[in-house]
């Protein structure tokens, strides 16, 4: 089962509720961010329809693209799109190249620009938080541990009895189904996470039944080859400042390309190599063999 | 006491100054991280570490396999006595880019992990994995030259019985390793001028590299020559440049056409700080060193030679410094209002660097048999250096003691 998430901003009426369960989710700083850093994973930004007044909040998060750009990158793959369909990081493979921030078509991935040892962070849907259950117990120390005996961590720290109920809390929409934090915490129908193929079908229902009050585009539906993360919206995404001008093939087929031909080209060049090598070092040992050949004959005459 | 001051030169004092500036910087940069050294941000995530440290300095690097190549396998044995110094600047400069990896990285201490965690996907990764062999294989090829320095005969032979099979992996690496460095930017299509983005970025990267491969030599024979006497002859020089030139023509030939294929010839003519940096680039890389190579009676002398090469190797560095850095500045702009520029602490660093590549350098000439000391000798030393009892006294003498002579 892959996730997504769909955001209709038609639906958004701009109370923060998301941005607010996701700071406190991850024990961020409660604060109105309107651009992503590395305590901010989604932002809400008021945008004025310069020709009608209307006012759109545009949500950003991470697209959690099919093919992502930020996991080919990564040299370590400690980026990662999961069969959750969620892209996750971890802490444990990263060395901070910030190769992923680069390659990322939507500039997603921000980093710990004043610590000593800096993660680089970015939205992963709440892929751990939604993974930890219910029936996790507590070892002596207070710890949770999961059904292995394991400590369970999120985000890198070891979390209690309590955290283990305010992450389930957090993460459990109305209907009893697992989802993001920001999902669960929107009180309204702009923020729904869901298997990918019904929300697919959902974004484009609503579409069809209204068809005056959007624009007929589902963004996040071909972009680079398709992303986990969808926007309805009724004005137009270039003029929201979404990255319209995308290709529909992936990023990473673009270096793959390159990076299937290497053993081709390791095999060529280096039987070229040998044989221009054969073929000089052959012409000197003629020329030797026939230099001394005339000095033979010059001494026996 | 009098002689130690009498050492003191202009030149050493203004090292110094460059290479303790770069101290200031790395103790900003490891102590506070990143982002109080440099001017890096979530929006610029690369910048001027990557773009010349790395990128560029790889480039500037290429003269090692380029010689090798010439001599060992196309087996042009008149460019032996260059080899040699050609080797050398690749080693250190190879050093010197995994010193501006670790300033770069913001966890250096996990690069090891490049070689655990492998993602065959990333082209980052063959670039790691590339400077880590090439870096390798380098120092082996470079090797012979302390080995004779300390007499250590046995190391030698081995060292020399696997010499081809060392220069054939070392050309193949460094193929690879140049290509990538413009694969690395195959994944940004969206994000840079079409100047610069190409799907063709990792043949011109190679191109470009074995031709600033060939004008790094000239320059260094050059600065070498003048700095501690110790020379080449001048025709092998101009037969250098002769080869750079033809290369540098066929390689603005493809990006002519690559320009008029991908449908942005007409941007050429645009007002624009773009246009400005690509004219500036194909100027002092191609223009200016065809115009000086040509001057009559001057442009195949020494001087002529080292300002050809001079310019081609400055308009290499614009080039990658484009790729890396302009290409990606409108984008910046447009989407957020942003223009990166160097830090003082990034400037300062990198400087350093290219400081301890000139000193290392010179150290090495001065005390390792790197030149030849006489020229219609050097075949011979080079081929029988194994058999022979080499002298330290034959090109080692200190740069004093030559004057004297």
């Amino acid at each position: 089962m892959s996730h997504a998430i769909l955001v209709d901003l038609t639906e958004c009426v701009g109370c923060g509720a998301c941005r607010d369960a996701c700071q406190q989710i991850h024990h961020f700083p409660q604060v109105e961010a309107t651009s992503l850093d590395a305590q901010n994973f989604t932002t809400l930004r008021l945008y004025e329809n310069p020709e009608s007044g209307t006012e759109t909040y545009i949500r950003q998060m991470c697209q959690h693209c099919k093919e992502p750009a930020c996991a080919s990158a990564c040299l370590v793959g400690a980026l990662e799109k999961t069969k959750d369909g969620a892209v996750t990081w971890d802490a444990n493979k990263c060395i901070g190249c910030r190769y992923c921030m680069l390659a990322c078509p939507f500039d997603i991935p921000k980093y710990e620009w004043g610590s000593n040892n800096p993660k680089v962070r970015k939205c992963t849907m709440c892929y751990q938080e939604r993974h930890v259950r219910e029936d996790y117990e507590v070892d002596d120390a207070g710890y949770v541990i999961d059904r292995k005996g394991k400590r369970v961590t999120v985000d890198g720290r070891e979390i209690t009895a309590e955290e283990r109920d305010t992450i389930l809390e957090m993460t459990t929409n109305y209907e009893g189904n697992r989802a993001s934090a920001c999902s669960v915490a929107c009180p309204m129908e702009a923020t729904i996470f869901g298997e990918r193929s019904e929300l697919v079908a959902e974004a484009q229902r609503r579409i069809r039944e209204n068809p005056d009050s959007y624009v007929h585009k589902v963004y996040g539906l071909k972009e680079v080859g398709g992303t986990s993360v969808f926007y309805l919206s009724n004005v137009s995404f270039e003029s929201l400042g979404f990255r319209t001008k995308l290709e529909e093939t992936p990023l990473p087929e673009k270096t793959w390309r390159v990076l299937e031909k290497i053993p081709d080209i390791v095999v060529t060049a280096g039987v070229a190599l040998g044989a221009v090598y054969w073929i000089t070092n052959r012409r000197e040992e003629v020329r030797r063999f026939e230099d001394e050949k005339k000095n033979r004959i010059k001494t026996k005459s | 006491m009098k002689n130690a001051l009498q050492n003191i030169t202009f030149w050493k004092v203004v090292a110094a100054v460059f290479l303790l500036g770069g101290l200031t910087a790395a103790i900003v940069r490891f102590g506070w991280g990143l982002g109080a050294a440099t001017n890096l941000s979530d929006i610029t995530p690369w910048g001027l570490w990557i773009g010349f440290d790395v990128v560029t300095g790889v480039g500037l690097a290429a003269g090692g396999f380029t010689l090798a190549g010439i001599v060992y396998i196309f087996n042009l044995k008149r460019f032996k006595p260059i080899v040699r110094p050609a080797i050398l600047t690749a080693f250190m400069g190879y050093c010197l880019v995994i010193v501006g990896l670790l300033f770069d990285l913001g966890r250096p201490w996990s690069i090891w992990h490049a070689l655990i965690y492998q993602n065959p996907h990333s082209v980052l990764f063959e670039v790691a994995m590339c400077v880590m062999l090439y870096t390798t294989v380098l120092a082996l090829e470079f090797s012979p030259v302390v080995l004779e320095r300390f007499r250590m005969k046995r190391a030698l032979k081995i060292v020399k019985a696997i010499t081809i099979p060392l220069i054939v992996l070392g050309i193949l690496l460094s193929m690879l390793h140049q290509s990538s460095l413009g694969s690395l930017y195959l994944i940004v299509p969206q994000k840079m001028h079409p100047f610069w983005y190409s799907p063709m970025l990792p043949v011109f990267f190679f191109v470009s590299a074995v031709a600033v491969g060939l004008g790094m030599t000239i320059l260094e024979s050059y600065l070498s020559a003048r700095a501690f006497q110790k020379t080449l002859e001048t025709p092998l020089l101009r037969d250098l440049a002769r080869i750079m030139i033809g290369i540098l023509l066929v390689y603005f030939t493809a990006r002519f056409i690559d320009l008029l294929r991908r449908d942005v010839l007409h941007l050429v003519f645009e007002s624009s700080f773009e246009t400005a940096m690509l004219w500036l680039e194909v100027a002092l890389m191609l223009f200016i060193p065809l115009l000086l190579f040509n001057i009559k009676n001057w442009g195949r002398t020494r001087q002529g030679l080292f300002f050809t090469a001079f310019s081609m190797v400055l308009g290499f560095i614009t080039n990658r410094l484009n790729v890396t850095m302009t290409s990606l500045e409108r984008y910046y702009q447009q989407n957020f209002g942003v223009t990166y520029f160097p830090s003082i602490g990034e400037l300062a660093v990198t400087i350093a660097i290219v400081t301890a590549g000139f000193v290392l350098f010179a150290l090495a000439v001065k005390y390792l048999p790197i030149f030849p000391h006489h020229e219609e000798e050097t075949v011979l030393r080079f081929d029988n250096a194994a058999e022979r009892s080499p002298s330290p006294q034959i090109s080692g003498k200190p740069a004093a003691e030559l004057q004297r002579h």
